[in-house]
C-alpha cells in the first residue's frame, strides 16, 4: 500500500511546489511592479482573472456553507450532518483565499479596512464588503467548535453553542445577500456585458446557482476526502443530495430559459461569435449533468455522481467567468488575456486550499465517526430512513 | 446651479491647448510624444481625439448621476453640488468598480505605481469653487470649449443648432446619456462618427443596482422571520418526536 501510494504523492508534491514557486515569483512581481508588471489589465479592462476567478468563484464554490448549515440545523435535516463540517470547512478556507486573493487584486490592499469606517450605502461592492467581513466570521465561529472539540475545551464549545442559532441564521442571511450581491454587481453595466448573461434578474440567478453549486461542492469534496483519507465514501447521502441537486439546476436552468425567452434574447445565438459559442459550452457543463443526475443508475455510482459534480462545478465557473471576464470584453472593446503571473496566483491559491484542506481534515475531526465499519451502518441506517429516501 | 462644460466640435481646430492646460493644472508632464497618444490616461486626463478631418474632445463627463460614485464602496468619489465629480485618493482602495462601472471608460489607473491612484478629469472643481473657469475653457483659442451654468449652456447649444442647423447634427450629445452629463457635445455629424458612445441607456445607471439594494432590509427583515420560524417548526417536531421516546434520525442534537 505505502509502495504504490508514495510516487503518487511525490508527483503532486512536485506539482504543488511548482505552483507555489511560481505563485512566490508573481507574488514578488505584484508587490514590486505593482498591478502593470504583473496582469494584463488595462483601463478598459480593470477587471481580470482574480476578480472574475479568485473572488466570484471563489465566493460560490463556498456555498457549501451556507446550504448545509440551512439544510442540518434550520431545516433539521440531521442525516446531512455528515458532510456539514467539510461543507463548513470548505466555505472558511474558501472565503480566506477570497480575502487573499482580494489583497492581491486591490489597488491599495492596505486599504482593505476602508469600507468598514468609509460607507457608502449606495454601492453593491460595499455590501459585498461589509456581508463578506461578517460572514467570514459566523464562519469562523461555526468552524471554531471542531478546534474545541479536538482540544476538548468544553466550556467554550457551550458558549458558542448557545449563540448558535442566530448565528446560522444570520450567516444564510449573510450569504442569501452576498451571493446574490456579487450578480447585481453587473447590473451597473447593460452596455458592456453581453445580453446572454446581462438580465435584471442577475442576482437571482446567481444565488440560485451558488446553491446549487455548493451541493455540487459537497459532492465534490465527499468524493476526494474519501480518496485522500482512506475513508467510506457516503453514498446514499450524496445520491440523495444530488437528487436535491438535480432540483436546484433544473429550477436554475428554467428561470434562465424564461429570462432569456423573455428578452427574446435566443436569436443572438445564431451569431457566430466566441460569445455563442461560450455561452453554449457554458450551457453543456450544466444540462448534462442535471439529465443525468435524475438517473438513479447515475446517483448510485461513485464515479458517476463525481463526474455530474465536477461538470457543475465547471458550468457554474464558466457562468461566472462569462460574466465577469468574457462577457465583458466586446463591451470594453478590448481583448484580455490573463498574464502567467495572475495564473499562476490563481492557481497557487486554489493549491493552498486544497493543501489546508487537506491538513486540517487529517487532524482535526472533520470527517467524524466514519470509518469503513460505521460507514456501512450509516448507509442502513440512511436506506431506511423515510426522510432520506423521500 | 450646476456647471458644466460646451464642447463644440465643429469650432475645433485641434490646437491641444486644452491637453497642454489640463497637464498644466494637474502637474502631469506633457511633450509631443503625450501630445500623440489620442487616448486619455492616468497622465493624460483630457484628449482630443482626430476622426478623418473632425476632432472631438475626450474628458470625464461628470455624468448628473454618476455610475462611479454610486459604485465606490469607500465614498471616495463624491457628485458636487457645483456640478464636478471629485475624488478622494485617501480613501480609495483600488477596487476599480469605477472603472468597470462607467459607461465612457473615463476613469484610468495607475498600473504601474506600487501605491496607485485613479486618475480623471474633475471639471476643475477647486478652480470653478474660487468661481474661475476651467483650466481647459479658459486656455480653448477658439472658444470650442466653454465653462459656464448647464442650463445657460443648454440654451446656448439648441441655439446655435437652430441658428445654422445645416452646420450641426440635430442633437446635443450628454443632454439625456445616461440621465444627463455635465459635458455637452455639438458635432457636425452623427456622434458615433465622432466615437461617442451612443448606445448608452438614458437613464440613470444608478437606478440599476439600487432598484436591488434597497430590498435588503426586507430581505433581511423577511429571512430572518422565515428562517427563524422554519428553523423553531422543525426543532419543535424533532422535540415532541424525542418526548415520545421516537428516534429522529442517526445525529440528534442535545
Amino acid at each position: 500500500m505505502m509502495i504504490g501510494k508514495l510516487p503518487k504523492i511525490t508527483v503532486w508534491r512536485a506539482v504543488f511546489a511548482a505552483i507555489m514557486l511560481s505563485g512566490l515569483y508573481a507574488t514578488w512581481l505584484r508587490v514590486f511592479y505593482g498591478l502593470g508588471g504583473s496582469t494584463n489589465l488595462s483601463d478598459k479592462f480593470p477587471w481580470g482573472l482574480w476578480i472574475g476567478f479568485d473572488v466570484m468563484c471563489g465566493v460560490a464554490l463556498a456555498a457549501g456553507g451556507f446550504t448545509l448549515v440551512a439544510t442540518v440545523h434550520i431545516f433539521n435535516l440531521r442525516k446531512y450532518h455528515p458532510v456539514l463540517r467539510p461543507a463548513i470547512l470548505t466555505a472558511f478556507l474558501g472565503y480566506i483565499l477570497v480575502a487573499v486573493g482580494l489583497m492581491y487584486d486591490l489597488g491599495r490592499p492596505d486599504r482593505i479596512w476602508h469600507p468598514i469606517v468609509m460607507w457608502n450605502p449606495h454601492s453593491v461592492m460595499f455590501e459585498v464588503a461589509w456581508c463578506v467581513i461578517l460572514y467570514t466570521n459566523v464562519l469562523f465561529l461555526e468552524f471554531i467548535p471542531i478546534v474545541f472539540e479536538k482540544l476538548g475545551w468544553h466550556k467554550p464549545m457551550e458558549w458558542v453553542h448557545r449563540i448558535s442559532v442566530p448565528l446560522m441564521i444570520l450567516g444564510v442571511l449573510l450569504s442569501t445577500l452576498h451571493q446574490s450581491s456579487l450578480g447585481t454587481l453587473f447590473l451597473i453595466v447593460p452596455e458592456k456585458l453581453y445580453p446572454l448573461w446581462y438580465t435584471p434578474i442577475l442576482p437571482l440567478l446567481f444565488f440560485v446557482s451558488a446553491i446549487a453549486v455548493g451541493l455540487a461542492m459537497t459532492i465534490f469534496e465527499s468524493w476526494h476526502s474519501s480518496r485522500a483519507f482512506g475513508r467510506a465514501l457516503e453514498l446514499p447521502l450524496l445520491a440523495s443530495l444530488a437528487r436535491v441537486l438535480a432540483v436546484v439546476m433544473s429550477v436554475y436552468l428554467w428561470i434562465r430559459f424564461l429570462d432569456l425567452f423573455h428578452r427574446d434574447a435566443f436569436a443572438l445565438l445564431t451569431r457566430n461569435r466566441t460569445e455563442t459559442w461560450l455561452f453554449l459550452l457554458e450551457m453543456a457543463l450544466l444540462v448534462a449533468p442535471t439529465v443525468l443526475l435524475y438517473q438513479a443508475r447515475i446517483r448510485r455510482s461513485p464515479g458517476a455522481l463525481y463526474a455530474c459534480a465536477v461538470m457543475v462545478v465547471f458550468g457554474i465557473v464558466a457562468n461566472r467567468l462569462n460574466v465577469g471576464i468574457t462577457g465583458i470584453e466586446a463591451g470594453s472593446g478590448t481583448h484580455y488575456i490573463p498574464k502567467w503571473s495572475e495564473v499562476a496566483i490563481t492557481l497557487s491559491l486554489v493549491a493552498v486550499g486544497f493543501a489546508i484542506f487537506r491538513v486540517i481534515g487529517q487532524y482535526f475531526p472533520i470527517f467524524e465517526a466514519h470509518s469503513s465499519e460505521d460507514a456501512a451502518a450509516e448507509m442502513e441506517e440512511t436506506e431506511a430512513d423515510p426522510v432520506a429516501v423521500g | 446651479m450646476p456647471r458644466a462644460i460646451l464642447y463644440d466640435s465643429t469650432l475645433c481646430i485641434g490646437c491641444r491647448a486644452c491637453e497642454g492646460a489640463c497637464a498644466e493644472r494637474w502637474g502631469l508632464p506633457y511633450n509631443d510624444t503625450i501630445a500623440n497618444e489620442e487616448r486619455i490616461s492616468a497622465h493624460k486626463l483630457t484628449t482630443i481625439e482626430t476622426h478623418g478631418d473632425k476632432f472631438v474632445r475626450r474628458l470625464c463627463m461628470n455624468c448628473l448621476q454618476p455610475a462611479c460614485a454610486s459604485v465606490c464602496p469607500v465614498g471616495a468619489l463624491q457628485k458636487t453640488r457645483l456640478g464636478p465629480v471629485t475624488y478622494d485618493a485617501s480613501k480609495c482602495m483600488g477596487c476599480r468598480y469605477c472603472m468597470q462601472a462607467c459607461p465612457f471608460q473615463v476613469p484610468t489607473y495607475e498600473w504601474s505605481s506600487r501605491l496607485p491612484r485613479m486618475r480623471k478629469c474633475d471639471m476643475c472643481f477647486e478652480r470653478q469653487s474660487r468661481g474661475q473657469l476651467t483650466a481647459c475653457a479658459e486656455a480653448c483659442p477658439v472658444g470650442a470649449t466653454k465653462n459656464g451654468e448647464r442650463d445657460e449652456l443648454v440654451a446656448e447649444a439648441r441655439q446655435r443648432i437652430a441658428e445654422k442647423p445645416d452646420q450641426y447634427y440635430r442633437k446635443v450629445y450628454g443632454l439625456t446619456e445616461v440621465g444627463g452629463t455635465s459635458v455637452l457635445y455639438l458635432s457636425a455629424v452623427p456622434f458615433e462618427q465622432i466615437g461617442l458612445r451612443t448606445n448608452v441607456p438614458q437613464e440613470p445607471l444608478p437606478m440599476l443596482t439600487w432598484r436591488v439594494l434597497e430590498l435588503l432590509p426586507d430581505v433581511v427583515s423577511t429571512g430572518s422571520v422565515l428562517l427563524g420560524g422554519i428553523w423553531w417548526i422543525t426543532n419543535r417536531r424533532a422535540e415532541v418526536a424525542r418526548a415520545e421516546g421516537r428516534n429522529t434520525g442517526p445525529k440528534g442534537r442535545k
